[in-house]
């Protein structure tokens, strides 16, 4: 009893994968993940293709809404490149939410403490103990990892939980500011603690810090021999280890990277955006970075590309939020783009024959 | 009073690893048939939110279960279809479930927060047994959902050890070219144990709805649906030890609250991380422990079958 539908349908493999293929799937992932969604935004009452041109209005039809689309890519850009620098080595980092509060603590905390600091000496300093303390907070669970194969997705995301309540202590307890009306909020950075902007908008030189991220991620992975080990690490760790590749020292090295890539952006948005520490400062980059760096199929130009995309589809979830949807929203459309990512990426070393034979060719 | 306080730490905790359990066992059926799936917390949500929702509607909270039921198999059958009939990658297709979730729980549920239930899931005590000193009030003073959640237990212990099913179920997990050629077929085994592992983890979430605290928020799963997810390597994949895990992990969810009954005072703050540190450190006790027992994993976990590579 084989269920005969199963039989008819069928992959072959491509000999070769032409480029068109390659950029055709991404986008029709978009696109169908879209129309998915727009099932359920159905339910709702609402008519999909008016929330969709609501957002898109929102996101890219105006100078605001464009440099707002451009301040959300910045995290966004961060901790994709961070993720997908673990997933190389096939490290599930999901962590990257927890890590961007850890960065963005310890940066607040350099702000906080000295905030006369010449802005020369705090910004960089606030920079290098964000990148430290996601890069620790990656670290943490990169240890057991490396030494027992202790399952890494399920204690990075764990851990986002605990860095997520241990900044809501700080902002609602010890760190709060006393002037700041009982919210949850620390004191405002002092003038030397807070990132220029390029322009007159909200875009701060967090974008710079971004592109050179990108820059030296690529140069690293194309480059140097480590780049070359953490890549023959990710297509198998048995060959890294006969290679004579030390792959515990890789693992931690490459969580801590990724953690602080995290980490940084953590500090950008303190230091370029809400600039004090505060509840609730990320609206899940950490999450949406996951689907980014798959998007993206772990390249960093092109994490480059989608992270303004999804920067707008953040953007574009603000504007429908007035219209009666739940900030939600945006992760239903996020998660649905990825089912249709991860779905289609048979499709760009196969091809479907339907009705054909299964069997070997 | 010492007595009764340890006896109420424990029958609180049998309450609060509840959800952890269905989802759990849920997750066991489709890890054993070789099928990780990370999508368990976004699949409790979509059941929390469709369980109120229909309970709501129709004032029946069984029916408000039974369709968590149905909704979280269909949450499942994505990640299913994805993951087997495309050969998707399992832990990018799970997490892709787990956002989903969170987003559609999300936006259906926008205007149901705040709304009180017409009826929930109450304690029914189970008559003579609920009297038993100790043992009583811990495991036969609860509502019917727990009293089901035992009864699962051993029922999937009994199907996935001792019957042929099991066999399979575990054959193709365990190796599914060789079950694929002993004339089993891998792809409805792998499908079927993937949608009953949603299922359960749409009942465990309308536990947290209907009964555990009847209402619906946005995220109300709060990382259940990942402890979850470690209390099935916890439970090195066998729903007896499961049980023993969700009681465990239920007493540190509760225990919060018993520490502020007792008078000790620690940040509220601290006492919401306990349970993810200590599903930390558990985890990492019990992969060392297991690594030195040699206890087996599936041996197909997290890997797609392809026919043609056989």
């Amino acid at each position: 009893m084989r269920c005969e539908w199963m039989a008819k349908i069928h992959f072959e493999k491509r000999n070769t994968t032409a480029k068109w293929v390659l950029f055709l799937v991404p986008i029709l992932s978009i696109v169908v993940g879209l129309c998915f969604a727009g099932i359920f935004i159905v339910t709702t009452g609402k008519n999909p293709l008016d929330v969709y041109l609501l957002m898109f209005e929102g996101a890219f039809g105006s100078a605001y809404g464009l440099s707002e689309t451009v301040v959300k890519a910045i995290p966004l850009m961060l901790t994709g490149l961070g993720v997908s620098l673990a997933f190389r080595m096939q490290l599930w980092n999901i962590g990257a939410e927890g890590q961007l509060y850890m960065g963005a603590m310890g940066a607040t905390w350099l702000a906080l403490r000295f905030p006369e600091w010449p802005a020369y000496l705090l910004l960089p300093g606030m920079l290098l103990l964000g990148f430290l303390l996601g890069g620790i907070w990656g670290l943490i669970p990169a240890i057991p990892r490396a030494f027992l194969k202790v399952n890494e997705t399920i204690t990075t995301l764990l851990l986002n939980y605990v860095a997520i309540l241990w900044v809501d202590y700080l902002v609602y307890g010890p760190w709060k500011d006393p002037n700041g009306f009982n919210f949850p909020i620390t004191a405002p950075f002092s003038e030397n603690a807070i990132l220029p902007v390029l322009g007159p908008s909200r875009i701060h030189v967090g974008l710079l810090i971004a592109f050179v991220a990108t820059i030296l991620l690529f140069v690293i992975l194309r480059y140097t021999k480590w780049g070359f080990e953490i890549r023959v690490s990710g297509e198998s760790a048995v060959a890294a280890q006969y290679a004579g590749m030390n792959y515990v020292r890789n693992i931690l090295l490459v969580m801590f990277i990724s953690g602080g890539l995290a980490g940084i952006a953590g500090m950008t948005e303190v230091s370029g955006i809400t600039q004090r520490l505060q509840h609730g400062i990320s609206p899940g980059y950490g999450y949406t970075a996951i689907i980014i760096a798959w998007l993206a199929r772990l390249n960093p130009w092109a994490i480059v590309v989608v992270s303004f995309v999804f920067g707008g589809l953040l953007v574009g979830g603000y504007s429908i939020q007035t219209s009666g949807f739940s900030a939600a929203t945006v992760a239903m459309l996020q998660g649905a783009i990825l089912f249709f990512v991860v779905g289609g990426e048979i499709f760009i070393e196969h091809r479907l024959r339907l009705g054909g034979k299964g069997g070997k060719p | 009073m010492e007595q009764s306080l340890l006896v109420s730490i424990i029958a609180t905790g049998v309450i609060a690893g509840t959800p952890i359990l269905y989802a759990a066992i849920g997750e066991i059926f489709a890890e054993q048939a070789g099928v990780i799936n990370l999508g368990v917390e976004g699949m409790m949500l979509v059941g929390a939110v469709t369980g109120f929702m229909v309970t709501l509607q129709t004032e029946s909270h069984w029916l408000g279960a039974g369709a968590a039921l149905i909704a979280g198999g269909l949450m499942a059958l994505i990640h299913a279809f994805l993951t087997i009939t495309l050969r998707a990658n399992q832990v990018v297709s799970g997490l892709a479930l787990t956002v989903f979730g969170t987003g559609l729980s999300g936006t259906i549920g926008k205007n149901l927060i705040g709304i009180p239930l017409p009826t929930t899931f109450k304690p029914v005590p189970v008559a003579g047994l609920s009297e038993i000193p100790w043992l009583g009030p811990i495991l036969f003073q609860h509502d019917w959902l727990v009293y089901l959640g035992y009864g699962l237990v051993i029922l999937c212990w009994f199907v996935l050890y001792k019957t042929k099913t099991g066999l399979k179920v575990r054959a193709v997990g365990e190796n599914p070219g060789a079950a694929d050629a002993a004339g089993i077929h891998v792809f409805a085994v792998r499908y079927a144990c993937v949608v009953i592992g949603g299922m359960l983890a749409g009942i465990g979430g309308a536990y947290l709805s209907l009964a555990y605290a009847p209402s619906w928020l946005e995220n109300m799963t709060a990382g259940r649906g990942w402890i979850a997810v470690a209390l099935v390597i916890f439970a090195t994949w066998n729903p007896s030890k499961a049980f023993f895990g969700s009681l465990l992990f239920g007493a540190v969810d509760v225990m919060g609250f018993h520490l502020q009954t007792l008078g000790i005072t620690i940040s509220s703050f601290f006492l919401k991380m306990l349970p993810y540190l200590i599903t930390i450190a558990v985890l990492i006790l019990v992969t060392r422990e297991t690594k030195k027992r040699h206890v087996a994993t599936p041996g197909a976990l997290g890997v797609s079958y392809n026919r043609e590579e056989r």
